[in-house]
């Protein structure tokens, strides 16, 4: 569906010579149907990713392929009618706001050649799938962030696409109007089977709504996969702090320190069905140890349970070794937990 | 009192056609600048480094040459094009003669508001209609100036006020109006009174215009 191929992007800074390459050699496939997010800190480069799918930014080099067509290929005609296809939706929602909600639907639809009889059902069904039918007359400063949104984000339905951009749409807005827009994207998602790219710096939308996840940093994807995946098994530090942003439960140095002396620190990682077993009463039972438990979490991935457990071993040295062992077997990823730098 | 209809008699006619003067004067070079300064304005900011249609030469050649008619005073303006008026128009008297300086005068600086409104656009809603995949020149038209219109009115106020500065000025190449009435009357043949009444005209006409602006922009800002 989307098809990025070696795509490079240097801005040229006001001194000649000095450019920044924001993307770097970026590859990334997305799938018919699927919610793929890309997160990493300002400055990774997210922002310029997504706005060279539709070449909002022209790569400097390497292809855009969407639906099939070569984006650097098209003329500007077909680059618009290309554009149609993909809706966008922004931080900053950007809507008119000298127009009410209803001509900020109808305006865009009529300057991209939508007859005019088709434009009203086509507000009137948008405005409804976003919950906002009784707001039609309203101008955008009366309404809240997530309003503001919920407006974008029927805007760029109307117009019928394949594809949804969304550039950070939920960082403006509070927890809850997060989770309220995240689970709309999902619904558009699932009922119409638009494909999203989302770029984000939050792991809570990843966690939510993604199938797949892309992290970036200085430009390059530096880790991509499923989410569980890429989750349960991080490959470089800044996945690993991304993944413990979700899982708040720092054990401070000193406790780790004494713990230590008396058998190992465990953090245990439960996937999917393992997360649901009682491993650790099971490991109490068949060993000659004791288990204390120092800190637990279990999230809901997209549609799987996510856990970990940080938990005390106390025993000998061979029953302990015995013990973690047979956790390993039992599918349960172990690792033990070292003071922090 | 009498004294007072006596004198609405001996000059109410005349202030009510210099009046009138001074509205023809404005109101046709306004609508004139408007059509010019506004495309102006327009060019101004999408020629721009780093704007759509980005080209250097277009953008500076304009700055320079708006700029130079904009350090001219007014006054020396209306003298130095009185040969190319008379050649464009015909006469270079009346309120006919004046309209091309007065057009000359404004339509840059009408550019200069216009473009200054249209900078305070906001650049991601712009771009949200470019990757809606809308036509340029429908963006320009939609977006842009639709969304600037509280401050186009606002500096479109100010440059009616400014012309009918200008329009005082043009009395003394015999355009009439109210500076016309001003200056001869008043100033010529010492009849302070006139002087007095035309410029209580001229505050109520600045007023009238100010606040009609301040209204009409509140609204078109849907606040």
């Amino acid at each position: 569906m989307i098809e990025l191929k070696n795509v490079t992007k240097k801005f040229e800074s006001k001194k000649k010579g000095h450019a920044i390459l924001a993307l770097k050699n970026v590859n990334l496939t997305v799938n018919q149907g699927e919610i793929f997010g890309v997160i990493g800190y300002s400055g990774a480069g997210k922002s310029t990713l997504v706005r060279c799918v539709n070449f909002l930014e022209k790569p400097s080099s390497g292809e855009v392929i969407v639906n099939g067509q070569t984006l650097g290929k098209l003329t500007n005609d077909q680059l618009r009618q290309a554009r149609q296809n993909i809706g966008m939706i922004f931080q900053g929602f950007n809507l008119l706001k000298t127009a009410n909600v209803y001509d900020n639907i109808a305006i865009p639809l009529k300057l991209t050649g939508i007859p005019a009889s088709e434009i009203k059902a086509r507000v009137e069904k948008y405005l409804n799938i976003v919950g906002l039918s009784d707001k039609k007359y309203v101008f955008p400063n009366q309404l809240s962030g997530g309003q503001k949104q919920r407006v974008a984000i029927a805007r760029a339905l109307s117009h019928e696409p394949d594809i949804l951009l969304s550039d950070e749409a939920t960082s403006a807005l509070d927890p809850e109007t997060t989770d309220s827009i995240l689970n709309l994207l999902l619904k558009i998602n699932r009922e119409f089977g638009i494909t999203i790219l989302l770029i984000t710096h939050e792991m809570h939308v990843i966690q939510k709504i993604c199938d797949r996840v892309a992290v970036m940093e200085n430009g390059e994807i530096i880790e991509q996969g499923n989410v569980i995946d890429v989750y349960s098994d991080p490959q470089t530090t800044t996945t690993e702090r991304f993944v413990s942003s979700i899982f708040p439960s720092d054990i401070p140095n000193e406790i780790i320190e004494e713990l230590a002396q008396r058998g190992p620190i465990i953090q245990l990682t439960f996937v999917g069905e393992s997360a649901d077993q009682p491993a650790l009463s099971m490991l109490a039972k068949k060993f000659d140890i004791h288990s204390n438990i120092l800190s637990g979490n279990i999230v809901q991935l997209k549609d799987r349970p996510f856990g970990k457990l940080t938990a005390h071993i106390q025993g000998t040295k061979a029953e302990t070794d015995k013990a973690l062992h047979y956790l390993i077997e039992q599918g349960v990823k172990v690792s033990e937990v070292k003071v922090n730098g | 009192m009498a004294n007072f209809f006596d004198q609405i008699d001996r000059w109410g006619g005349l202030i009510w056609q210099a009046t009138i003067e001074t509205f023809q004067m404005v109101s046709i070079s306004l609508i004139i600048s408007i059509i010019i300064g506004l495309p102006l304005g327009i060019l101004l900011v999408i020629t721009r480094p780093n704007k759509s249609y980005n080209n250097k030469f277009i953008y500076q050649s304009l700055n320079i040459v708006i700029n130079i008619i904009r350090s001219i005073p007014f006054i020396i303006l209306l003298f130095t094009l009185l040969p190319f008026t008379r050649f464009i128009v015909g006469t270079s008297m009346g309120v006919r003669g004046v309209i091309l300086p007065l057009v000359v005068f404004t339509a840059p600086y009408i550019a200069r508001l216009m473009e200054s409104a249209l900078l305070e656009v906001d650049r991601g809603v712009l771009e949200a209609y470019e990757a809606m995949g809308i036509k340029t020149r429908d963006i320009i038209w939609h977006v842009m100036v639709r969304e600037a219109r509280p401050s186009i009115i606002l500096g479109i106020t100010i440059a009616v006020i400014g012309l009918i500065g200008a329009t005082a000025m043009a009395g003394l190449v015999g355009a009439g109006g109210l500076g016309d009435v001003a200056y001869r009357f008043g100033h010529l043949r010492y009849e302070p009174e006139v002087m007095y009444v035309t410029i209580i005209i001229l505050i109520i006409i600045i007023q009238a215009i100010q606040s009609i602006g301040n209204v009409l922009a509140s609204r078109a800002k849907k606040d």
